[in-house]
């Protein structure tokens, strides 16, 4: 499985994940949540950034069930679905994942069916990623 | 001051070539590049001397130095690259009409050559990946372009409600034309609606028939200024109009983080593409729309204006997109069944319609819309064969 290949602007995410925190980037100065993390502000440039706990709720924008060809440990679940949540503490951020049916469950644990655009979702962490479950399984 | 009156009708295409297309081809990427723009110089009556600008795309593998030495070009005085893969086959073209009409060259090659089909795929290279979007996407499975893309076709017809016989209206718009395409990949093979609905999903809601194909391939095209070319001997193509787009806060093919996610390039490209010509949408005869999946043509139809937000889907409909229906696109198989070049099939075939010569020409077409990718920073020309 690929682990997240990092970078200055995204450790801070994977550290708080690792602790199993969802936390979002956002400007020190003007408070604008972005995402994916930047270096700066682009709605006040500032270069001040915080990492902001998030209650880790959301709802499912769109999902995708892919199907081989796929990267090897990938195509041995699949198929598998990967979701886009809309987080309630943010809407623009969304995040992309997979809904399991808990915490450290395989890609392939929930079926596809089960899926619903604007079904709530509360994240959980496994070997510093998030997932997600349905709040109503 | 040239540059002050813009590029409108300012060049035009006067040559084209291409390579067979085919699942492999026995020539590497350079030698097809060669042949490519080799034809294409041929096609314009214009010697490899007389060269002095090239564009292509980031992702080409033969670079200037190759390509001038091999086929004995000029000497150079322009040359760049545009990136975003298939967003940039459309800008290829416009740098060099910027470059002639501005002065800075006089006679412009542009080119893809490109082994997909025997060749690797990208997405599979698992040690080169940007860190922006990768660790937000690929840890997650969401690896290849098709599931990037098929994430915003599912939004897209949750909010509007368009359907997969929207998305097979554009399949098979392409598979037709490509039945009257001799060079095309799919030249013998029709589809059916049955064989769509029942074939192989590659990441829901997109199933086979809407990706595009893996082909080996390459083209090239011949830039001048139109005083120049309408002494060459093929009927002028002109580059009436010409834009790049990237929206702000876009995010390319994962534009999942902004406050809508469904406009992309394409609507900032046709802004400024309209702005700077003389013709409308209603005035288009004739499009040639990046169909990397068949989701990009409803977004796109959008985008340049043939509809409203939210109707590409029912734009499909009644056989809009045939020969004869309000808007044909891909005249000759498009990216989904001609061959995948990264689009610049599309620039190929734009020309030939406007030269009377495509294999499913549409009668008396003297305007074309020519678009690169939508999902991906952008870039789209107006064709057209009246000066």
């Amino acid at each position: 499985m690929l682990r997240p290949a990092t970078d200055t602007d995204g450790a801070p995410f994977w550290e708080y994940a690792a602790r199993g925190e969802l936390r979002v980037q956002a400007c020190a100065d003007c408070g604008e949540p972005r995402f994916p993390p930047r270096p700066c502000c682009p709605h006040c440039q500032s270069f001040a950034s915080e990492w902001r706990p998030t209650s880790g709720r959301g709802r499912i924008w769109s999902y995708v069930v892919p199907h081989p060809p796929l990267l090897p440990d990938y195509a041995a679940q699949a198929p598998y679905n990967v979701v886009v949540v809309e987080l309630d503490d943010a809407p623009r951020v969304r995040m992309v994942g997979n809904v399991v049916s808990g915490a450290g469950a395989p890609l392939d644990s929930l079926p596809p069916d089960r899926i619903r655009i604007g079904a709530r979702v509360q994240a959980v962490f496994a070997d510093g990623l998030p997932q997600w479950v349905l709040e109503r399984p | 001051m040239a540059g002050l009156r813009g590029i409108k009708d300012a060049t035009a295409i006067v040559g084209i070539g291409q390579t067979p297309f085919a699942k492999r081809l026995g020539e590497d990427e350079k030698t097809l590049a060669c042949r490519a723009v080799l034809a294409a110089l041929d096609d314009a009556g214009i010697a490899p001397g007389e060269v002095d600008a090239l564009a292509s795309f980031t992702m080409e593998e033969t670079d200037e130095v190759e390509l001038a030495k091999a086929v004995g070009l000029g000497d150079l005085t322009f040359f760049s690259k545009v990136g975003y893969g298939g967003g940039g086959s459309c800008a290829t073209v416009a740098h060099l009409a910027a470059a002639i009409a501005s002065g800075q060259a006089t006679v412009g090659v542009a080119w893809r050559s490109r082994k997909r089909g025997s060749g690797p795929r990208p997405w599979t290279n698992t040690t080169v990946q940007l860190p922006t979007p990768a660790q937000w996407t690929r840890p997650f499975g969401l690896l290849r372009p098709a599931d990037e893309i098929a994430m915003l076709t599912r939004r897209y017809m949750h909010e509007y409600g368009a359907t997969r016989d929207h998305l097979f209206n554009v399949a098979l718009a392409c598979r037709n034309r490509a039945n009257q395409n001799p060079a095309a990949v799919m030249y013998d093979r029709p589809l059916t609606r049955e064989m769509y609905m029942t074939s192989r999903w590659i990441s829901e809601p997109l199933c086979l028939f809407d990706n595009c194909l893996e082909t080996d391939g390459a083209l090239a095209c011949v830039v001048v200024s139109s005083e120049r070319a309408r002494d060459c001997r093929r009927t002028p193509v002109y580059v009436h109009s010409a834009a790049q787009g990237l929206p702000a806060q876009h995010h390319g093919m994962v534009n999942y983080w902004n406050d809508d996610p469904l406009t992309g390039p394409a609507w900032t490209a046709a802004r400024h593409l309209w702005k700077h010509a003389d013709l409308t949408p209603e005035d288009v005869d004739v499009a040639q729309i990046y169909d990397a999946f068949t989701a990009l043509i409803p977004l796109s139809l959008e985008g340049y204006g043939f509809c409203g937000r939210g109707e590409g889907g029912a734009f499909t409909e009644q056989g809009a997109l045939e020969i004869g229906g309000r808007l044909p696109i891909n005249t000759g198989g498009g990216g989904l069944s001609e061959a995948y070049v990264h689009g610049f099939n599309l620039i190929t075939e734009g020309v030939k319609q406007l030269r009377g010569t495509s294999t499913a020409q549409v009668p008396g077409a003297a305007t074309c819309l020519v678009t690169a990718g939508e999902g991906v920073p952008t870039s789209a020309l107006l064709l057209t064969n009246r000066s």
